[in-house]
């Protein structure tokens, strides 16, 4: 288990600005957590952070035993997938990860499958459109069944129909038992996907709530401000 | 990636060492090179020994630079005074004559500095020199531009102080020298075997011949094998003893270009 | 213009003559140009991506170096190597100047700096795209330079024509290592300039010719490569 990680008064520091300003959380297993904000509040590079992509200024992020490597997994806002077959690119990812050659090819196909994309196996990964590449990235993410699922903002590039595709799909390794670890500035889908809110506002954690209570009783002036869209742009 | 590379590396070296048959290398002058003497003598050698004669083409100061430099096995060359000078400072084992031809005053058939017919080359230079009509030289160390210094000298002319605008020093070999000549409109000297084989002549033709200063000797000389024991002695002695052999010296006239003789062998 | 016209149809009798010297020639040209590729390729490739992904004190320095010696003199180059190769010189006991290997080692040299600072510089703009995704799934260093060589290798093949373009149109090198022996060393472009200076421009600029389609034969043919697996992988 390498859940739960602990975010000790991290900062981040780029360009001569402050990022992300001392934030101090616990994310545990159990309840999908959205971290919610406007853009340039800080939620991309809070998750790079996370995810380990980025080092903070300063400040701790630690997570529990195990192989932390393996466990976690993030697709971004926009997928970067390699010019080969949809399958290749999975198991790309579970040869990084020294899964045994004679079972990359099955996993990976499982991966298709939970993600619907078992027909586009062995199509050139490039020529799939925007929503089924996201899927293709998904998949991608999932074939290692990590415990952490990051997704940064994985449907702002897409169209209200490959949206709903990918919201199912999050929805279902949810069901399945991920934790997801999830950006986004879009209220609605917060609200469909989320158990828990992190607010970030100006780099700051200004408030962390159930869902439900989060939206409508939120604690802080800036929250408020969001939700009824009328947070001035950073 | 490094194996592959390793891999081509020894097959490259394989190939250029095993795949080889017997082959000396020679340093030859450009002129003898271009004339076309070799692609008429060398098949008469090899088929005789099965030695394959390797020229490589240069001028002669390059030429004998090679030799001190122990890459080549023999040199044959035509500036007698430069190979007497290989010879003294050890580079070459024996000096043989082999064979001769002359140099020729080539110029525009409008011939402004009047030099045609004549037969006194150094006459022919003072007019040159005088009417300060467009002269190219070859400038590269080679036997003929050493020969055309030694003519300045003889007619009693200081090149180096007295050259201007017309003198054009090039720093080429016979065959670029022509061509730029012919591109002038310009007197240069030339040996006869370049000449009959050059086809780009323009407005030039041949105004002075004959002089006995515009005799040309060409010697020949194994690279010493104590200075470089890497040279080939015993092939590289194989093909000198049949170039100055009765053999070698009757292929050496047989050649021609439009039925003249080009060279003329004269080993003792 | 007249020259030109001969020239043209010099060349497509050289071209159709099947005249077993200037086959030889031809192979020859070829043989020590694609070996110089090959070799150059092989180290160049894998030296540029290492440079293109690689973060090191000097970088910048070494960027502007390679990117310098692709204007190597050629003529340079030749002298160095013979100073090398000469009997009198360090290696002289290889005895491999005047033969065809000489030449493929000083057009190695030539061109090694054209395919690698070509190559650093096409990597380093896909790393740009690839290094967050390829570090998320766990790739680094090596394996994920070495990734992204195989996924921009079509757009490679530009710094490896551009190699070969320089190695089959250059003389200074191959004429002062190689010699231009009759049958041994004479290349086609050592051909040209030794039928230059013996006045016989037409043949010089017929051979020339055949040179220029050879090249562009070359170049075609990894179009359609090219093309063909743009098709294939998108």
């Amino acid at each position: 288990m390498i859940l739960p990680l602990k975010l000790e008064e991290v900062f981040f520091v780029a360009g001569g600005r402050v990022i992300i300003e001392r934030i101090s959380a616990d994310i545990g297993a159990g309840p999908s957590t959205i971290i919610l904000g406007a853009n340039g509040a800080g939620k991309s590079v809070l998750m790079r952070l996370m995810h380990g992509l980025l080092a903070p200024a300063s400040g701790r992020i630690v997570w529990s035993s195990g192989d932390t490597a393996r466990l976690q997994a993030m697709v971004f806002q926009r997928p970067v997938l390699l010019r080969r077959s949809a399958l290749a690119n999975v198991t790309y990812a579970l040869k990084l990860a020294r899964v045994p050659h004679a079972e990359r090819e099955r996993l990976a196909l499982e991966a298709l499958e939970s993600v619907g994309l078992a027909a586009f196996a062995r199509r050139p990964a490039r020529v799939l459109s925007g929503g089924e590449q996201q899927r293709l990235a998904l998949a991608r993410a999932w074939a290692l069944h990590p415990e952490v699922l990051f997704l940064d903002e994985p449907t702002a590039s897409l169209d209200p129909t490959a949206s709903r595709e990918i919201e199912r799909v999050i929805q279902a390794f949810d069901a399945a038992g991920t934790k997801i670890v999830m950006a986004t500035h879009n209220l609605g889908q917060a609200r469909r996907l989320g158990d828990e809110v992190l607010f970030l506002h100006q780099g700051r954690l200004v408030e962390r709530a159930p869902v439900e209570q989060f939206f409508s009783r939120p604690a802080s002036p800036e929250a408020a401000a969001f939700i009824k869209g009328e947070l001035p742009w950073v | 990636m490094g194996l592959i590379f390793r891999l081509v590396l020894a097959l490259c070296l394989v190939g250029s060492v095993s795949a080889q048959p017997r082959f000396i290398t020679v340093a030859s002058t450009t002129s003898t090179e271009q004339s076309g003497l070799f692609k008429h003598l060398l098949p008469q050698f090899e088929k005789k020994t099965g030695i394959q004669v390797r020229v490589v083409a240069l001028g002669t100061g390059q030429a004998l630079d090679m030799g001190r430099r122990g890459d080549a096995d023999v040199v044959f060359v035509h500036a007698k005074p430069l190979e007497e000078k290989f010879l003294a400072e050890g580079f070459g084992v024996k000096r043989q004559d082999v064979m001769y031809n002359d140099f020729v005053l080539i110029g525009p058939k409008a011939d402004p500095a009047k030099v045609r017919g004549g037969k006194d080359a150094l006459e022919a230079f003072r007019k040159i020199r005088a009417a300060q009509a467009p002269f190219v030289s070859r400038g590269d160390r080679s036997g003929t531009h050493f020969a055309e210094l030694e003519i300045w000298k003889a007619a009693g002319i200081d090149i180096v102080k007295e050259k201007g605008p017309w003198y054009r020093d090039t720093g080429q070999g016979m065959g670029p020298a022509l061509n730029t000549a012919s591109g002038m409109n310009a007197y240069i000297l030339s040996d006869r075997g370049t000449w009959l084989s050059f086809k780009n002549r323009g407005e030039l033709a041949i105004l002075v011949e004959g002089d006995k200063r515009l005799f040309n000797q060409y010697g020949i000389m194994l690279v010493s094998p104590q200075k470089y024991p890497s040279v080939k002695k015993e092939l590289g002695q194989a093909f000198i003893d049949w170039i100055v052999s009765p053999e070698g010296q009757n292929a050496i006239a047989s050649y021609k270009i439009n039925g003249e003789q080009l060279f003329f062998p004269n080993a003792e | 213009m007249e020259g030109l016209g001969d020239a043209a149809r010099g060349a497509l009798l050289l071209i159709f003559s099947g005249d077993a010297t200037l086959g030889g020639i031809v192979l020859l040209s070829l043989g020590v140009s694609l070996s110089a590729v090959l070799v150059a390729t092989a180290i160049g490739l894998p030296l540029g991506a290492a440079i293109g992904v690689g973060r090191f004190p000097g970088r910048r320095a070494v960027v502007v170096i390679l990117n310098a010696l692709m204007g190597l003199p050629p003529v340079v180059v030749g002298l160095f190597v013979y100073l090398m190769l000469s009997r009198a010189g360090p290696l002289g006991s290889l005895g491999i100047l005047f033969t065809p290997t000489a030449m493929v080692i000083a057009q190695t040299i030539l061109i090694l700096p054209i395919i690698a600072a070509l190559c650093r510089q096409a990597v380093e703009d896909a790393w740009a795209e690839y290094e967050e995704q390829l570090r998320s799934l766990g790739a680094t260093g090596l394996s994920a330079a070495l990734t992204l060589v195989w996924e921009i290798r079509f757009s490679l093949l530009t710094a490896v024509l551009a190699g070969l373009g320089r190695a089959s149109a250059e003389v200074g090198a191959v004429m002062i290592v190689g010699g231009n022996i009759d049958g041994v060393t004479r290349v086609m472009t050592t051909t040209i300039a030794l039928e230059t200076s013996k006045g016989d421009l037409p043949l010089a600029l017929a051979l020339g010719l055949v040179l220029i389609l050879l090249v562009i034969a070359l170049n075609a043919a990894a179009a359609c490569v090219r093309d063909a697996a743009q098709r294939r992988y998108g």
